[in-house]
């Protein structure tokens, strides 16, 4: 644990240690011939109070098998999920109630994630009624002030979601996971599904809630703009492994990675008319991982080295920025915007 | 013949039929697409963007149809030309690509079949002749082993693998213009990045015009050298794309630029709250009267309310259509 961690008062909220998820695929009944898919493999993490983490990577990575694990509705392989204050992982994850109170998420796709036949005094008293709170004044008081939280007016309780537009509609998921009081909550891509008018509107919403509500977020998106403008600290996973994880500025202004580096000189940008960065090749597949570094195949630092066994470790900088690379020391001293233009 | 541009599109209206009532969805637009030019359309879901695409090629199903103004290819109105001529345009002369391969590929053939039918259908080639231009075509979008990958369903493929074919497809025939619709929205930032590359260099190397389509002002900036923005139906802004987005003339587009967290923003200038585009996109049905941006725009006063704005020509080149243009 590095140093900025154990400051007094930057208690951590979220500590995953070692969490691996493997899904076994096809083989016969009694199990021969089968295959393991290591979706994520001896991942760690740790999101601290009032902090928001991001959480990067191209499809199939792992991030939302991560997100899955956290809220208890996939079981790890193995490793241990502390969560304020509580072990989540293993036996004791039965508890979803429990959980329930602590973490919530907001999903992609308001249009899919809102059940359209449920006003929005369903969607949000449901969770409390579950929970035990039942007194109508109570309902009602929580609700009117839920729904001002999040920019809605209370006498649009009674509506359903068609109703909306998809902004609201993402407010009113945004609703549905604070309900409760959670402490934590994950974000997976809150406004890709969103028109491009409309994200920042639910970007500043986040960030309001989470300062008034005192709220930690885990930010899952493939949009690194959003991620550098909401994250205090990024993790950048590859298959199924973090290859990279620091503070916003570290990631984003010093990327030790090549994967890291490639993820972001991929991004086109309006103003600026760069030649757009490209990697060999994509994801390898999951079920027949490369030997060595995962990246490898598609790395153009990748020497022979990187193509053996073992896979580098992550190595964590006394900063606190960590990186999984074995030639990390070697591509230092390679300006990255030099990278970039590759 | 040659002095006309490669296709031109004139005061286009697409109407969309409702039961009791008839809307435009598309109005006034027009823009023209030279030989060898790459051309964006940037906008958001509902603003017209691909139904326009879909009106070049002659796609428009109902309840849309175009219902004036003109779509000229080579100086040939296309409304005019017969199904079987529109037939021999699309694919051949005139290709497409779609956001998402799987649902655009058919998924019970072998994806080099579905290539090889180009050249059967539009260069009168044998089959035989046909399947080995497919592996040839899979080979130019850089598809390892593509004499053993014409063979595989396209769920066998990855999603950039898929695109690829897709624009196998596409450039198949050596069309003059490729309309890209989306064409990485479903890919990855580093497929996407490949994906771009190649489409920009086979069109360059070919000379095919691109018409491209896409709610990222970044990958159309990247691409393209002119771009046009889209709002509800009518093109609000039209610029070389080193310009449009750096010097916005209209309300809006420079509502969209100060919207987006731009990488890099926050460590030049630290973190601020994003610049917000107040209310909502409107549905066609409720487009308001006047210029259609006018409910959600700052500078918006009595005659936007009840003027549609003509086009003003900018002195550096493009046009605008703003009463309070920058």
């Amino acid at each position: 644990m590095h140093e900025a961690a154990m400051r007094p008062g930057d208690d951590v909220i979220l500590s995953v240690q070692d969490l691996a998820v493997h899904f076994p695929i096809g083989g016969s009944l009694l199990g021969h011939g089968q295959r393991l898919l290591r979706a994520v493999d001896g991942v760690d993490l740790e999101l601290k109070r009032g902090e928001c983490l991001g959480l990067v990577g191209e499809s199939g990575c792992g991030k939302s098998t991560v997100a899955l694990s956290l809220l208890g509705l996939l079981t790890p392989t193995r490793g241990r999920i502390v969560m304020d204050g509580q072990p989540v992982s293993g036996k004791q994850s039965g508890d979803r109630k429990a959980l329930a109170r602590i973490v919530q998420m907001v999903f992609q796709d308001p249009y899919a994630s809102l059940n359209p036949r449920q006003t929005v005094r369903r969607t949000l008293e449901d969770p409390l009624r579950l929970h035990g709170v039942t007194a109508r004044s109570e309902i009602e008081g929580r609700l009117e002030a839920m729904l001002k939280h999040v920019g809605l007016r209370p006498e649009q309780a009674g509506r359903y979601p068609h109703e909306f537009s998809g902004g609201q509609r993402q407010r009113i998921g945004i609703a549905r996971a604070l309900i409760l009081n959670p402490k934590i909550v994950i974000c997976d891509e809150p406004v890709s599904a969103l028109d491009v008018s409309i994200r920042a509107q639910i970007i500043n919403l986040l960030l309001e809630l989470k300062e008034t509500l005192g709220l930690s977020y885990i930010m899952i998106s493939h949009d690194l703009g959003v991620v550098e403008h909401m994250s205090d600290r990024v993790a950048v996973m590859y298959l199924g492994r973090i290859v990279e994880t620091g503070g916003w500025r570290e990631i984003f202004e010093r990327p030790a990675h090549p994967y890291t580096r490639t993820l972001i000189a991929a991004i086109p940008d309006p103003l600026r008319r760069a030649p757009l960065a490209t990697t060999k090749g994509e994801l390898p597949n999951p079920l027949n991982p490369p030997d060595g570094c995962a990246f490898a195949p598609r790395c153009r630092h990748a020497e022979a080295v990187c193509q053996r066994a073992p896979v580098p470790s992550l190595e964590t900088r006394p900063d606190g920025h960590a990186v999984r690379c074995w030639r990390a020391d070697d591509i230092a001293g390679e300006a990255f915007a030099d990278a970039a233009l590759t | 013949m040659t002095t006309a541009p490669l296709i031109e599109v004139e005061d286009l209206r697409i109407d969309l039929d409702g039961r009791s009532s008839r809307v435009a969805a598309v109005e006034d637009v027009s823009f023209r697409i030279e030989r060898g030019e790459t051309f964006g359309l940037v906008g958001e879901s509902g603003c017209g963007k691909s139904i326009t695409a879909l009106a070049l090629i002659g796609l428009l199903r109902r309840p849309l149809s175009v219902a004036s103004g003109a779509i000229r290819f080579e100086g040939r109105e296309i409304q005019s030309l017969s199904a079987a001529e529109q037939r021999d345009l699309r694919g051949d002369r005139i290709a497409m690509i779609f956001q998402e391969p799987m649902t655009a590929l058919n998924p019970v053939s072998p994806v080099g079949r579905q290539i090889a039918e180009m050249f059967v259908l539009h260069k009168g080639k044998s089959w035989r002749e046909a399947n080995q231009l497919a592996v040839e075509a899979l080979a130019s979008v850089r598809v390892p082993a593509p004499e053993r990958r014409v063979n595989d369903y396209p769920h066998q493929l990855s999603g950039g693998m898929r695109q690829r074919v897709m624009i196998a497809i596409a450039l198949a025939c050596g069309p003059d213009l490729l309309i890209a619709d989306e064409p990485t929205t479903a890919l990855d930032v580093t497929v996407q990045a490949e994906i771009i590359e190649l489409m920009r260099n086979l069109c360059a190397e070919r000379g095919t015009a691109i018409l491209m389509i896409s709610h990222d002002l970044g990958l159309v900036a990247n691409v393209c050298r002119r771009v046009a923005v889209m709002y509800a139906g009518r093109i609000v802004e039209q610029r070389g794309s080193d310009e449009i987005f750096r010097a916005c003339a209209h309300p809006y587009t420079q509502g969209l630029v100060d919207s987006l967290p731009r990488l890099g923003t926050r460590a030049a200038h630290g973190r601020s709250r994003l610049r917000e585009i107040a209310g909502v996109v409107p549905a066609i049905a409720d487009f308001p009267s006047g210029c259609r941006f006018n409910p959600r725009c700052a500078q918006a006063t009595e005659i936007c309310r009840t003027t549609a704005p003509e086009t003003t020509w900018l002195d550096a080149g493009g046009l605008v259509r703003c009463h309070h243009h920058a």
